[in-house]
């Protein structure tokens, strides 16, 4: 395992700081990754700390996080550990946040709009394919642009809202980096199954180091399981931390 | 302790009988008060208790190598290899699904999940085995939808937000099932072997600690509930049905595994039915200990409740913790971590019996052994005559003029039909360990991370079988499920059974309930899977006019298999064009018992198939050889339906056509529709054809080749009745696709 492309060694200094709120369960999994596939290093981070000891890159993970008895991640949002969150994001530092990571990082304003409840409304656990809007993040660096890419959502409340100067803006800053699409990568209402607007799937903040996505690049990182698309994610985030082309704390 | 008046002439508002009530005065020696006589009244029913089927049961065959715990703790546990284990078990809440089908199914899930994190094992997945009504227009279709679409809705709920993903079950429609639903739940964990845990308060002087939930009201007597028979007051009963927080359950187990895990606790229990009563007189039982309990200290959110509704209350989220001394201020600190109320509610005596005190008075003083063991009953049992009566009935059927529109029928039978609009709804990914998933395959395929092994699950019972013959159904049930787990390439190791009978007091229930334990006995004797475990829910049954009717007998059967590669797998969709198409085992005239026979000429009757259980073996032990050998990968069983509907999904899952011939003297409707057991389809590369079969012959097992995988429609000649049916995958899809996307809301 490890990059062919890239150093193991380098990419196993790497040290990637995985927030467990209280009600996350796709913790261990974002670990699996980055440890267990990827061979770099993680450090999990209870919510009531305040210290994110040292870490290159931070992943808020998918969950029902205090259970979302209040709105889908609003609770987590006022976790101690957010504090030491936001300081890191205002530093540059890269965070990562994945469905109900990706809702704690609206909640807390650190990225724009909200997610609503699925059209449907029921919870929507199945495969979707995504197109690549954007390769010159840190997170999506080993896409190509307008690559097709085959990952699951497993999510309630992923139907992205913003108001239309938000979502102009978005657009106009080109903050949109993955959008539901079909199988040939065409963008259309067939292809969005949730409702987001604009088919957003996954947004970055202005600054480029605050990436919340909806889909599941972390369940699509090994062939046996079906797809192992949102591996180069994860790679594209450590070779980034590798160059130490920002840093930070 | 003085009673004042004897409570015999209420034993019956305590689920006791009156001669069970003089058996409780025989073992206490003495009256016994509202409290006591209300604690033995739970655990003597048939849901603690097992007082109708403990007798039976114990026909069962529940050891071998691969057993590491059978039947009597949270769940069975079994060995697969390298110090592996996996921890399962199968129960049920149908009376609460029935009365409060959302938060019915959901407390399900949160019950199951305490089960196998209580044997010290991580939940790693969940099934479900559910049974409704038919899905038809009007009232009793509505009421079936709103069933249906509330007890998916509890499962996804609580399976989702804990985070243990709903990899795999089984949805069953019929009409017996309209007034009383079936929610059975299977959870499947893992653990290493010295992980293992045992529900027991061990030694003298070790505490016991209250951790989770606070102790309401909710599920008050919810033991009686369940072992009593739905009524038009059922509705009445709704505070007996708990209230789930998946959010409190994920605490609880983290925290439990993390004291596992640091070890510092001696024994683990969930409390389940019956609460606090049933879970410490078991473990006590189990370390043959006695225990007194500071009932004053359990954490409650209501004021004013008595000590025999603390000790009775099933408000969910609940463990029982033994620890030493030594490790208590540890274990107290730990469980403070992840935000739990914990407290020390008692310790182990000398003494040899459950103790209560409440601020310091003795309330309640009863033998431990007592309460647990429950009076048991055996009957004669006597099969009904007119169920026999449609058995032996003659088939005489016209055959069908258009064989497209009986696969197509077929098809959209909500029993057969794709369940994709329910298993979105569940998380079937969360963990990373799901390989094959929901639809793929017979059986849900669980990778082991560290290892090259997977687990395959799934559960099986046909209810039409059961009826008609229950003996041989229950036995179908065992092989169908083994042949499921035969079909994705593992080795079946040992089952799980969650019996739901109707009133086991009437004999033919009774008979029934005797006849499927005896064909589970022989199909797991002859299969090698032993019963790690269960659950017997009776009074399953509903008003039919001026008739009480018991539900079909269903003996759900929930097994556990072995991948040892997980690399050679097998789904069942084609794979590739030109792969050949071979069926394993022998068509049969069988049509009895069969979803055509109910489907298109709308009855229900005949003899259910035969079972030869040395062919079963032969034909699954060569799935299996094939998948290993990495000379096949698609594979899938034939069950209702039958040979069209097994080719039909084959050629939807891997959206792929067929082009299939038939050559049997067999008429062409049993042929194409009957449900002949012990027959599996496989697909093989045009290259392996000649290694397979070697294997084949080698396995003395009969087998035909029947076409290959091509174009896009499934096209089936039956010669030499040069019958033709031939469907495009799209209109097998839209038959396939509709029933459920229009049930579910």
């Amino acid at each position: 395992m490890g990059d062919a492309k890239s150093p193991l060694v380098a990419v196993k200094l790497m040290k990637v700081a995985v927030v467990q709120f209280p009600g996350s369960n796709c913790d261990d999994d974002a670990r699996h990754v980055i440890e267990g596939v990827l061979g770099a290093k993680t450090v999990m981070i209870w919510h009531l700390e305040d210290d994110l000891q040292g870490a290159d890159a931070l992943i808020l993970p998918g969950g029902f996080s205090y259970g979302d008895y209040l709105r889908s991640g609003a609770m987590a949002a006022q976790s101690p550990i957010m504090a030491a969150v936001k300081a890191f994001a205002k530093r540059g530092g890269p965070v990562l946040g994945i469905c109900n990571g990706f809702q704690i990082l609206t909640e807390t304003g650190l990225l724009p709009g909200q997610l609503a409840r699925n059209p449907v409304l029921h919870f929507l656990c199945q495969p979707v394919y995504l197109r690549v809007e954007r390769s010159d993040t840190i997170f999506s660096s080993a896409y190509d642009r307008s690559q097709v890419l085959n990952i699951p959502i497993a999510h309630n409340e992923g139907s992205y809202y913003a108001d239309q100067d938000t979502l102009n803006k978005l657009e106009a800053q080109g903050q949109v980096v993955f959008r539901y699409c079909s199988a040939t990568g065409v963008v259309d209402a067939e292809s969005n199954p949730n409702g987001s607007l604009n088919n957003i799937a996954g947004i970055i903040n202005e600054a480029g180091n605050v990436l919340g996505m909806m889909p599941h690049p972390e369940r699509a990182a090994e062939a046996l399981l079906g797809s192992e698309d949102g591996l180069p994610l994860f790679r594209s985030l450590l070779n980034w931390a590798k160059s130490g082309s920002g840093v930070l704390v | 302790m003085t009673v004042k008046k004897s409570l015999k002439d209420q034993a019956a508002r305590f689920g006791l009988t009156n001669e069970e009530f003089d058996q409780v005065v025989l073992a206490m020696g003495r009256e016994p008060n509202a409290l006591e006589a209300g604690m033995f009244g739970a655990l003597w029913s048939e849901h603690c208790g097992y007082k109708n089927s403990r007798p039976l049961l114990r026909r069962l065959p529940t050891t071998g190598p691969q057993v590491l715990q059978g039947p009597g703790e949270n769940a069975g546990v079994v060995d697969i290899g390298d110090g592996y284990a996996v921890a399962f078990k199968m129960e049920s809440h149908n009376h609460p699904s029935a009365v409060e089908p959302v938060q019915g199914a959901a407390t399900g899930v949160g019950g199951i999940l305490r089960d196998i994190f209580a044997m010290g094992a991580r939940p790693v997945a969940v099934l479900d085995s559910l049974r409704f009504g038919p899905l038809d227009q009007g009232a009793a279709g509505d009421r079936s939808r709103y069933l249906l679409n509330g007890v998916v809705h509890g499962i996804s709920h609580y399976g989702n937000a804990i985070g243990v993903p709903t990899v795999g079950g089984e949805i069953v429609f019929h009409p017996c099932y309209q007034e009383n639903p079936l929610v059975n739940v299977m959870a499947l964990g893992y653990l290493k072997h010295e992980q293992l845990q045992s529900g027991t308060v061990g030694e003298l002087g070790n505490k016991l600690v209250y951790v989770g939930s606070r102790t309401g009201r909710d599920g008050l007597g919810g033991a009686v509930f369940a072992s009593a028979a739905l009524s038009e007051n059922s509705d009445a009963d709704r505070p007996a049905v708990q209230v789930g927080d998946p959010f409190m359950e994920k605490l609880l187990l983290e925290a439990c595994l993390d004291a596992i895990a640091q070890d510092v606790v001696i024994g683990v229990q969930d409390m389940g039915a019956a609460g606090l009563t049933s879970s410490i007189a078991e473990m006590a039982y189990r370390a043959g200990k006695g225990i007194d309990i500071f009932i004053d200290r359990v954490p409650r959110r209501e004021k004013g409740m008595t000590p025999l509704e603390l000790m009775l209350s099933e408000s969910q989220e609940r463990m029982v913790l033994t620890v030493s001394l030594e490790q208590e201020q540890k274990l107290l600190e730990l469980l403070s971590k992840w935000e739990l109320d914990a407290v020390v509610i008692g310790e182990v005596a000398e003494h040899g019996n459950f103790r209560i005190f409440e601020n310091g008075v003795l309330v309640g003083d009863m033998p431990v052994a007592a309460l647990n063991e429950a009076p048991t009953y055996t009957r004669a049992g006597i099969e009904d005559k007119a169920i026999k009566a449609a058995r032996e009935q003659p088939l005489d059927l016209p055959l069908p003029e258009d064989f497209e529109a009986v696969l197509l029928t077929l098809l959209s039978s909500p029993t057969i039909a794709s369940k994709r609009p329910v298993f979105v709804q569940y998380d079937h990914q969360v963990m990373t360990n799901t390989v094959v998933l929901p639809g793929q395959a017979d059986a849900a395929v669980l990778r082991v991370k560290g290892t090259d092994k997977g687990v395959a699950a799934t559960t099986d019972c046909n209810p039409r079988y059961c009826y008609l013959d229950p003996y041989e159904g229950a036995k179908i049930a065992v092989a169908e499920a083994a042949r499921n787990v035969a079909c994705v390439g593992a080795r079946p190791l040992a089952i799980t059974d969650n019996l739901n009978f109707g009133n086991p007091t009437r004999t033919d229930v009774y008979y029934q309930l005797e006849q499927a334990i005896e064909g589970i006995k022989d199909a797991c004797l002859a299969l090698d899977t032993p019963v790690t475990g269960g659950n017997v829910s009776l009074y399953n049954q509903y008003q039919a006019g001026a008739e009480l009717k018991a539900i079909h007998p269903t003996p759900t059967i929930g097994m556990v298999g072995l991948l040892p590669d997980i690399g050679k797998r097998a789904t069942q969709g084609f794979k590739r064009r030109d792969d050949v198409i071979f069926l394993l085992g022998e068509n049969t005239a069988e049509l009895g018992a069969s979803e055509y026979l109910a489907s298109w000429h709308r009855l229900e009757a005949g003899q259910p198939p035969r079972l030869d259980l040395a062919r079963e073996k032969a034909v699954q032990d060569a799935v299996i050889e094939l998948i290993a050998q990495g000379l096949c990968d698609t594979a899938h069983d034939c069950s209702e339906g039958g040979l069209a509907v097994a080719l039909a999904e084959m050629a939807l899952s891997g959206k792929k056509g067929a082009s299939i011939k038939l050559m049997s003297d067999i008429r062409p409707d049993a042929l194409v529709f009957g449900e002949a057991q012990s027959r599996v389809l496989i697909a093989l590369k045009a290259e392996q054809v000649t290694a397979a079969l070697k294997v084949l012959d080698a396995a003395e097992i009969p087998y035909a080749e029947l076409g290959v995988v091509a174009g896009n429609a499934l096209a089936i000649r039956l010669e030499p009745q040069n019958i033709m049916l031939n469907l495009s995958l799209e209109q097998l899809s839209s038959a396939y696709e509709r029933p459920l996307a229009e049930a579910i809301a």
